[in-house]
This record gives C-alpha cells, structure tokens and sequence, in this order.
C-alpha cells in the first residue's frame, strides 16, 4: 500500500493528492490540523515522477514560485525603466549615449550601458514578459484541470474525517430526518443545489466563480496573443510622412498602392480672434504662439497602375477631407493622423539683375527659380543669360566649401553666372538668405533678391492596428474572470448522518464572514444553530 | 493479474499522451516567443534583405547618351551593385569615387554599377554627377517610391544583386574600397 492510498476506502490516489479523491478521507491521518481545501486535495499535475526532458521543463513553468519570481523581475525592471526617460523620449540632435552621461552622470551611463533606455523594446525584457505567459498557461492547466475534476464528480458522501477537519463544523445529537429536510429546503430557497448518496447530502452554490481566475488567465494570454500579432504587417502599420503643399507623396507601408496630396495646411492660433481675447494674459506670457487648430487638406489616390515603382503611377481618388488633430482620415483599415507640420519653408525666389552701380537698382532682368525644381539655365530676349551653376538647398559653409545639409529648401543658396549679351565670360555671384557675395569683386552685374514663397509642410503618422480587437477581447474576458472570481463565492456545506449523530461542515473560497451569515439565515427554525469556528477554536 | 496489466497498460497510454499534449503545448508557446523576441528584433529594420528577390523598378537615368529609363529586370543576367545615396550624404560623397575606379574593370566582367539618388532636385544630382565624373547610371527617384519599395532608412544603402536577381549582400553605410572589390567579386556572374 503506498502513501497515496486510501486507508478508508482503499482507493489508489495519484501522487500529490491530499484527500482521497473518492471518499474524501484526509491522507495525513495523523494530522489533526484543519484541511488545506486547495485544488480541494486534487494532485497538481506536474507532480509527477518518471520525468523527461519534457515533463522537466513543464514542471519548471508549472510552479506558482517560478511565475512569481518571473513577475517580480518583470515588475522591478519596468520601474527601473522609469527612472530616466526612454532613448524615444530624449531630444534627437545628441547621441543617446552622450545625452545619459551628460544628464544623469555615471548613474545614466550605466543605464545606458546596460540597456535600460530601451527597456520596452529590448529583447530580454520580450524574453521576460513571453516567459510569464508561457508561466501563466502552464500554471493555469495543470491547477485548473485537476480542479474541474475534482467539483465535476464530487461525492456527496465525505468521510467523517472530512467534515471534522474543515473550519466550520458541528455535530448534533438529536434530530429527525424532518429537522433536516427543513434545513435542505432553507438551502434549495437560497439556490444551492443539492446532490444526494445513501443519505448524505452535498448542497453547493457559486461553482462557477472558482473558474474566475482560468478565465482572467486566458484573458490575459489572448491579451499578450493581440501584442504579438503586432510584428505581422498586415496587422499592424505605424509610419510617418512629410507632406509638401501641392504635393503627393506615396504612403509609406502600403507597397506604393497609396498616395496622399497635401492641398492645403492650415494652421490657426489663440489670439487671431476676437473670442480669444479672453486668454489675452496668457497669450502674452507665451514666447510662441499657441496653436489652436491645425490640419491638412488631405487627398487621398490609389494607384490602379499595375506599373513598377519609380514610373509614373495612375492615380484614382479614394477620398478627400480635413485631417485634423485627433479626427484621422480613414480609407482601407488606415488612418492619417495629423501629426506635426513645418512652417514656411522655401518654395521659390524671385530675383532681378541690376546694374552694380545703378543707385535705384532698376530690374534689367527679373527671374523665379522653383526650388523644387529649378531650371539650369533662364534666357531673357535683352541677350541676357543666366546659368543656375549650383544650387544647396540646405546652404551651410564647411572648412570654407559650400554644401547643402539636407534635402529641403530651409536655407537656400545660390551661385548664378550672368552672361553678359554677346559674351561668353560670365559673371559669378552668389547669394544666401542675408548674403550676396561677388567673389571676385570686378561684377558690374549685380542680383537681387526680390520676393519668394513659402509654404508648409504636413506631418502625417500612418496607422493600421488590426491587432486592437483581439486585444480588447482579451481585456474583456479578463475583467469577466476578475468579476467572475471577486463577486461570487464557492459554497459547499456537507451534511454527514451517522448512527446517533449528525455532522455538518461548511466551506467556502473566500468570505467566510459571508458563510456564517449565511448559514446563520438557513438554519434559523431549524435544530441547527450553532457551527463551531475551529480555526478560532485552535 | 490481468486487471494489474490492463492498469499499466493504461498508465502507460496516459503517460505518452501526456507526453504528446506538453510537447505540442511547449512547442506552440515557445514558437509564439521565438516569433515575437525575433521579429522584434527585425523591426528596425524592415529593408529587403539578403536571400531576397530584389524588387523590380523603373527610374529615370540621368546621365548616359541616348538613354532614359533604366529597369532593373533589364539587367538580368549580369550582377549588379545597387547604391542609394544623396548629394548631401558625406559618405556617399566619399564612396562615390572608389565605385567609379572599379566599374570601367567590373562592368567587363559583367556586373554592372547603378547609383539612385534620392535627392529632390535633378540639378544638384547633375552638378555632383559632372564634378565627379561618374559613368555608371545615376537614377533619380524623385518619388522616393524605390526608396519605399526597398524599405532604404541609412544612406548609402548598397545591394549587391546577382545575375538571377538575388541580394546577395547588403551593406549598410559606407563602403571601402578593399570591402567594394570583395562584394563585386561575389557578384560576376559565373
């Protein structure tokens, strides 16, 4: 006979088990301590023996000290990763690893060095959070399956040991089978259900709230599924665009189908009217203006084309609108969002060429140059003739060369060379916002800057998340197995006849204030008053 | 007797399904984690990459006789070194003339050398063009929808193609001229 044996009934229980799974009889005979109702005494099933490479693996998941560890290092580098900002959240014109060192001293350094300024995304803390799911699944399985077991074939016909050994308990020693019958109609008007072998009675209610912590578990794995869709495309889309006025730019993440043109910015702030006045002292505060609205006149193109990248696509309209703050436009399962903007960059200057000398600098020529495209050459019918030599759309001087730090017309500048009608020797000047320079100092030609326009470029965040569904499912299912579990109890009360006397126990999960009331109310006008609370009895 | 075999026999039976049903379950969990921590990882960075088939384009060549468009599928069957850069982009500027050195030796051998800039105006492109003296094609993507279409984020970016279309290599930032000759090599068509 081994030591999960029954000694009551025989019974052969599995390794683990703690009360004998048929006839309830305590394991630990010799124990007198009340009963440890957990898994109400089932074998968890990782406790098993014979252990594979498999078996020793899911046991490692299987332990509540395993996820629980796992947790509580989730938790303490989360807040860890709170301490100083996240690499996403500092200014971008310095290298994160200098910004650390300079802000937060030796204290940064380490955070950055070890990884901490990207916490969220790093791979170890994805390593953590998968861990603590797999944790959860296990721990869910091997506890919940046992359990459902255990309340599905309940014997209603504990042994006496049982009843004995739970924390509210009674014996009574005269009383008709009416006084008990009384005592089951009080409990079926208080809706337990009440299951019957050869006079022994089980009545149970709230069964269903001991699955409440299985549903919140896979709430929380549907949850952590949803996160995950995350890294497939489809799914999941978050891009960015600049827009130019008057331009289309093809949607990033939409493998060139989608095109978006920027027809007009608009941006409105506080004090432009008169209802604003109001805010007049604050206004007034403000170094800048404070935006009140702005958005992007949007279209939005499809290309019907099936033709390659870098030709020219055909372009049908899918919808048009404003995109305003926090009012997307939709088309497709995306939105653009408004996002940022840049205000009054360059789009064209105008010039004219005067004579070097001439006191009122009167226009012989006059000229635009488009930057988004500018000509190389402009012919004039006087003979003059004009070469755009080279052109920085982002002018800076570096160790005495002239260059163009980026792509767009924020600083342009210019070296033109002026041919003279019928001469082949140009003239070379050349000229920046606040600068115009003769290099050689002998022009008798002299441009100038007349006039330019501007205009404003939109940002737009492109969106797609398919994944947001699931994820709220997942959150759903996740409060109901918290309401589930918070709100109901497990209520089991055991009545047990023997020859002269009758025993009566009583169990519950949780709120055991609210069993005693409880059993206070079915068993007033009935010989069963009194329940001993053996736990204040120890 | 017997019932105590058919007892083993049955404890066997739910040993090997409990067997089954773990390994699958671990399989599954760790597969979705395995996904996860490696795609995150890949995020950054969601460029086509070596192993792939290069995607086809079609873009304006800027300098070159009697040429205008250039289709990369109008290379198939030689190599071809793909390099996106931009007249603003230092090392571009750098790299630029160790590709002109080796291409007149390359382009004998089969492979061919094409730069796609991605500069917003022709003119600053020309300029650069005529000072270095390029010869291999300069393609502008105007658009920036090749630059989309191949996922570019650093310039320079280079792709190294073979004669079946396939990337080979991939480099991001600036190229050497040692490293340059090593990646051509890879690339004459056998």
């Amino acid at each position: 006979m081994g030591a999960y044996t029954c000694r009551a009934c025989g019974f052969e229980n599995k390794e683990g088990t703690s009360i004998c799974n048929k006839c309830g009889n305590p394991l630990d005979v010799e124990n007198k301590k009340l009963l440890n109702m957990r898994y109400d005494g089932r074998a968890i099933r990782s406790k098993t023996r014979n252990q594979s490479i498999v078996d020793k693996i899911w046991n490692f998941f299987s332990s509540i000290k395993v996820g629980v560890t796992l947790i509580a290092i989730a938790l303490v580098a989360s807040a860890i990763g709170t301490i100083f900002p996240q690499e996403i959240y500092i200014p971008n014109t310095v290298s994160a690893s200098e910004h650390y060192r300079d802000q937060y001293g030796i204290f940064g350094q380490i955070y950055y060095q070890l990884g901490f300024h990207q916490l969220y995304s790093s791979w170890w803390y994805m390593l953590l959070i998968a861990l603590i799911g797999i944790s959860i699944f296990i721990v869910s399985l091997d506890r919940g399956i046992p359990l459902y077991k255990a309340l599905k074939h309940q014997n209603p016909k504990k042994h006496a040991a049982f009843l004995k050994r739970q924390k509210l308990y009674g014996e009574y020693n005269n009383y008709e089978q009416n006084d008990v019958d009384q005592l089951l109609s009080h409990l079926r008007k208080k809706r337990y259900r009440i299951t019957e072998k050869d006079g022994h009675y089980l009545a149970e209610k709230g069964r269903f709230s001991r699955w409440g912590p299985y549903v919140n578990h896979l709430g929380l794995i549907i949850f952590l599924l949803g996160t995950l869709l995350r890294f497939v495309p489809f799914m999941y889309i978050d891009e960015f665009v600049w827009v130019r006025e008057g331009e289309t730019e093809v949607i990033p993440g939409t493998d060139q189908q989608y095109y978006v043109k920027n027809e007009k910015f608009i941006i409105e702030t506080y004090g432009e009217k008169e209802e604003d006045a109001k805010f007049d002292e604050v206004i007034s505060s403000q170094e800048a203006p404070i935006p009140k609205n702005f958005q992007t006149n949007a279209v939005v193109f499809q290309d019907i084309s099936e033709n390659l990248p870098g030709m020219e696509p055909e372009l049908k309209e899918v919808k048009s609108g404003e995109i305003i703050v926090n009012e997307p436009m939709k088309f497709d399962g995306l939105a653009l969002y408004q996002d940022s903007y840049q205000l009054n960059e360059f789009q064209s200057m105008s010039f004219k060429l005067h004579e070097k000398d001439d006191a009122n600098e009167k226009a012989m020529v006059e000229f635009t140059v488009d930057l988004t495209d500018p000509k190389s050459e402009y012919t004039f019918d006087n003979g003059f003739r004009i070469e755009l030599d080279s052109y920085y759309p982002d002018f800076v001087l570096e160790d005495g060369m002239p260059k163009s730090r980026t792509n767009y017309p924020r600083n342009p500048g210019f070296v033109f060379f002026v041919y003279p009608p019928n001469s082949e020797e140009p003239e070379v000047s050349f000229l920046a916002i606040g600068q115009n320079i003769d290099p050689n100092n002998q022009n008798n030609y002299k441009i100038g800057l007349t006039g330019f326009d501007v205009r404003n470029v939109s940002g737009l965040k492109v969106k797609r998340d398919y994944t947001l569904p699931v994820i709220g499912i997942g959150a759903f299912i996740f409060m109901i197995g918290v309401v589930q579990g918070m709100y109901w109890q497990h209520r089991r009360i055991w009545i047990h006849p023997e020859e002269s006397k009758l025993l009566i126990a009583c169990h519950t999960n949780k709120n055991w204030f609210g069993m005693k009331n409880e059993w206070e109310k079915v068993s007033s006008n009935t010989k069963f008053k009194f329940l001993q609370d053996q736990e204040d009895k120890e | 007797m017997n019932k105590v075999e058919k007892a083993n026999q049955q404890k066997r039976k739910k040993k090997r399904f409990r067997l089954i049903y773990r390994t699958a379950i671990l399989v599954v969990l760790f597969g979705a984690m395995l996904f996860a921590i490696v795609s995150n990882v890949l995020s950054e960075d969601e460029a086509v990459d070596v192993g792939e088939q290069a995607p086809d384009f079609q873009l304006t060549q800027l300098n070159g006789e009697n040429v205008e468009n250039l289709r990369l599928s109008d290379l198939k069957g030689k190599g071809v070194m793909l390099n996106f850069w931009a007249t603003y982009c230092e090392p571009c500027k750098r790299e630029m003339p160790y590709m002109e050195s080796l291409y007149p030796q390359y382009k004998e051998k089969g492979v061919e050398i094409v730069a796609v800039s991605v500069d917003m105006t022709e003119i600053v492109i020309n300029k650069f063009v005529n000072q270095y003296d390029l010869t291999f094609p300069i393609l502008h993507d105007k658009s920036s929808e090749v630059m989309d279409a191949y996922g570019i984020k650093p310039l320079p970016t280079t792709y190294f193609i073979d004669e079946n279309g396939v990337i080979v290599e991939r480099v991001l930032g600036e190229l050497t001229l040692e490293n340059l000759e090593g990646y051509l090599e890879q690339i004459v068509p056998s």
